[in-house]
């Protein structure tokens, strides 16, 4: 096992400044570099079919879609409280989603809508959530930041930064407890991890073989932070290292590496109740939250991440590969708006709790005090 | 009925229940190969194995998430923690997600799990290791709050928060352990979650105390008795939620009460109950509410200074003579 997780681990470090890095900003061979990127990912469609590689895509530009309505619909007021978009960051969650089950167990923080998407909450519940709604998955309780729907394995949102990283260390826990064979995903920013909850878990999941994937979604900035002024040591996969956890570094801009190294991690996961912690490398387009006027990075910054949008560059991966024609993507495109439309006439249409439901689910097994 | 100590009668429980479903298992610091550093957990291990009763490294925000997310998805977990001091530092997984989990998920994610360990003053370890922290955990709607003061209740309200589906804070009396006392044999005794219990029938005074402070009060009420004054004493057993209306109705009868407890006097449970006597039984108060608390300081080391911080019977006796006007 420690040569295996060493190997891996070497693997990943010889090759990070190489193979899967996304651009330096200071580098001058951005495009260049782009290039041998989409050229990796045409290496990585080979073994997926047509449907499989057209429903990537779908899923990812459904998110994109949705988030810029949610977007318009926080400024118009119909969304409260804090809202965290996931534009940018689509491949993470469509290409590691891709590589599980339905039965398997997934917890996030509250940049959650993709991922909820992706495992397949519908845009109206979804939708209905955000505008706090009696239909929303969360039945209007949760907002944004506290999505759940049990039958489909979405265990939650969680708004307390690194808060679900135990609690998925625990679901892997009773998975293994039962003897059965789902794996948990675990998704959490880089900020997370200088949090004592992300090495908590950490080593008890290694300590106890437990069948837990730790996603790191390192968007680069902890709200207006970079991680290059909160960690001493950024390159985050190295972490594993101190608990011999295996480890990888991945491209997030990728959907086809990322889902290639969850499915990895995943066979550990499911024949060997092993964890394994993914670096994956992504790039939030929009600010922190809906209210954050960006001052702590540059214009000219994002745009260099924008050349590697991940629908951008899986589109034209797509086209070059002469998998779909630019037909076949408009219509693509024109289903989703439609679906994002619906969820919006969807959630303004649905009513409102009704206020009885102020005092309901506090407690599973209610007691009327006094009363045997 | 056999005697037996609160230590006995919570290894009990924990070995029935242990014994009656599948999905509860054990989880803590020593409560395995050590038998638990109070000896709580004394023999679980060889009778359950390791995959029941587990020894977790010193990580209490870890396995204390980590408990409540194995309960998010279908078990039933029993986290001790040595002590509930360093509950503290599992605060956010027991407030954050344990406590709101139902709620923020719209009722789809329930937390049956035990949070359970010695609480309140111990002997003489200073301010770190002795302090009564109900008060923290009974604010939060979502927790239920148990504190048991007789090895019968020890063992028939742990059972019942075993299979609760509610997370339990279930805090055990540090100094109470080797008390011993009277615990119906049939495997099936409960206590439910809720109910106060009268321990001492009177009509002058109502002595309201909790955890240590109930057999300080019964000794007070044993005094008072020979001075003429007949005191009642409940025990309100469960913290959260309260049972205040079998206090309510005993203030009705006595018209006097005098609340006795080792915590902090600030904020604290003695001050709600205090107000739900206002709030619902003003008019039949013939004298104000009367607390009786541990002083409003850290826990000294000194035994005289400890001894003058934690309540004793002398104080309850003067506090229910106080509201009586005897003095």
């Amino acid at each position: 096992m420690c040569l295996f997780v060493a190997s891996l681990i070497i693997r990943r470090f010889m090759s990070k400044q190489t193979i899967d890095a996304p651009p330096d900003l200071d580098s001058k061979q951005l495009k260049q570099e782009t290039n041998e990127v989409k050229q990796r990912q045409k290496d990585r469609l080979r073994g997926l079919g047509r449907d499989q590689l057209i429903e990537l895509y779908r899923q990812m530009l459904l998110i994109r879609r949705f988030e810029e309505k949610s977007a318009e619909a926080y400024v118009a007021g119909k969304i409260g409280g804090f809202c965290h978009l996931y534009i940018g960051q689509e491949a993470v969650a469509v290409g590691s989603i891709s590589a599980i089950r339905k039965d398997d167990i997934l917890l996030t923080s509250y940049r959650e809508h993709g991922l909820a998407l992706a495992k397949g909450i519908t845009p109206r519940s979804l939708m209905a959530e955000l505008f706090g709604k009696a239909t929303g998955c969360s039945k209007g309780k949760g907002g944004s930041m506290h999505m759940f729907q049990k039958d489909l394995g979405f265990y939650g949102g969680h708004a307390i930064v690194g808060g679900q990283i135990p609690l998925a260390s625990g679901t892997a826990f009773a998975t293994k407890y039962r003897g059965t064979d789902q794996v948990t995903l675990c998704y959490f920013g880089e900020a997370a991890v200088n949090q004592g909850a992300f090495h908590e878990s950490l080593n008890m999941a290694q300590l106890w073989k437990l069948p837990c994937i730790y996603i790191c979604e390192n968007n680069q900035y902890g709200m207006g932070t970079s991680l290059q002024r909160a960690m001493s040591l950024s390159d985050i996969w190295k972490k594993a290292c101190a608990y011999e956890m295996a480890s990888e570094f991945v491209d997030g801009m990728d959907v086809l590496a990322v889902r290639e190294a969850t499915a990895r991690a995943v066979e550990r996961a499911r024949k060997d109740y092993l964890p394994t912690l993914l670096e994956i490398r992504t790039y939030r387009f929009m600010g922190h939250s809906m209210s954050d006027p960006g001052n702590y990075r540059t214009r000219a910054e994002i745009e260099k991440y924008q050349e590697r949008d991940p629908i951008k560059l899986f589109s034209a991966t797509l086209l070059e590969e002469k998998i779909v024609d630019n037909k076949t993507l408009e219509e693509i495109d024109r289903k989703v708006r439609e679906e994002v439309e619906d969820s919006l006439r969807f959630a303004d249409e649905s009513p409102l709790p009704d206020p009885e439901e102020l005092y309901t689910d506090v407690y599973a097994d209610p007691i009327e005090p006094g009363r045997k | 009925m056999s005697t037996i100590t609160i230590r006995e009668a919570l290894n009990q429980a924990l070995r029935e229940e242990l014994a009656r479903d599948e999905t509860v298992f054990l989880m803590g610091e020593e409560v395995a190969e050590y038998d638990g550093a109070y000896k709580v957990t004394k023999g679980l291990l060889h009778e359950f194995g390791s995959k029941r009763v587990i020894d977790t490294p010193i990580t209490e925000l870890g396995f204390a998430g980590l408990g409540v997310g194995a309960a998010m998805a279908g078990l039933r977990p029993v986290i001790e923690f040595m002590t509930f001091n360093f509950s503290i530092l599992a605060t956010d997984q027991i407030i954050n997600s344990a406590a709101k989990m139902l709620y923020m998920s719209g009722g789809q994610f329930k937390i049956p799990i035990v949070f359970r360990g010695p609480g309140g003053s111990a002997f003489q370890v200073s301010s770190q290791h002795s302090q009564a922290l109900e008060s923290w955990y009974a604010y939060f709607p979502g927790l239920k709050v148990v504190m048991p003061s007789t090895p019968a209740d020890a063992k028939g309200l742990l059972k019942s928060s075993i299979r609760d589906d509610d997370p339990v804070i279930f805090i055990e009396q540090e100094r109470m352990y080797g008390n011993k006392g009277e615990v119906p044999d049939d495997p099936d005794f409960t206590v439910p979650l809720g109910v106060a219990d009268v321990k001492r029938e009177g009509k002058d005074v109502t002595i309201v105390a909790r955890s240590l402070m109930v057999p300080l009060a019964l000794k007070a009420a044993e005094t008072l008795e020979q001075q003429g004054v007949s005191c009642e004493v409940i025990d309100p057993r469960t913290i959260r939620p309260l049972d205040i209306d079998t206090i309510v109705e005993s203030v009705k009868k006595t018209n006097r009460v005098v609340i006795a407890e080792e915590s902090h006097p600030h904020f604290g449970v003695s001050a709600e109950i205090s107000a739900e006597i206002m709030e619902r039984a003003f008019d039949y108060l013939d004298a104000p509410v009367k607390r009786v608390s541990g002083a409003d300081v850290p826990m000294p080391y000194a035994k005289n200074l400890e001894n003058l911080a934690i309540p004793d019977v002398n104080r309850i006796v003067a506090a229910v003579r106080e509201v009586a006007y005897l003095d």
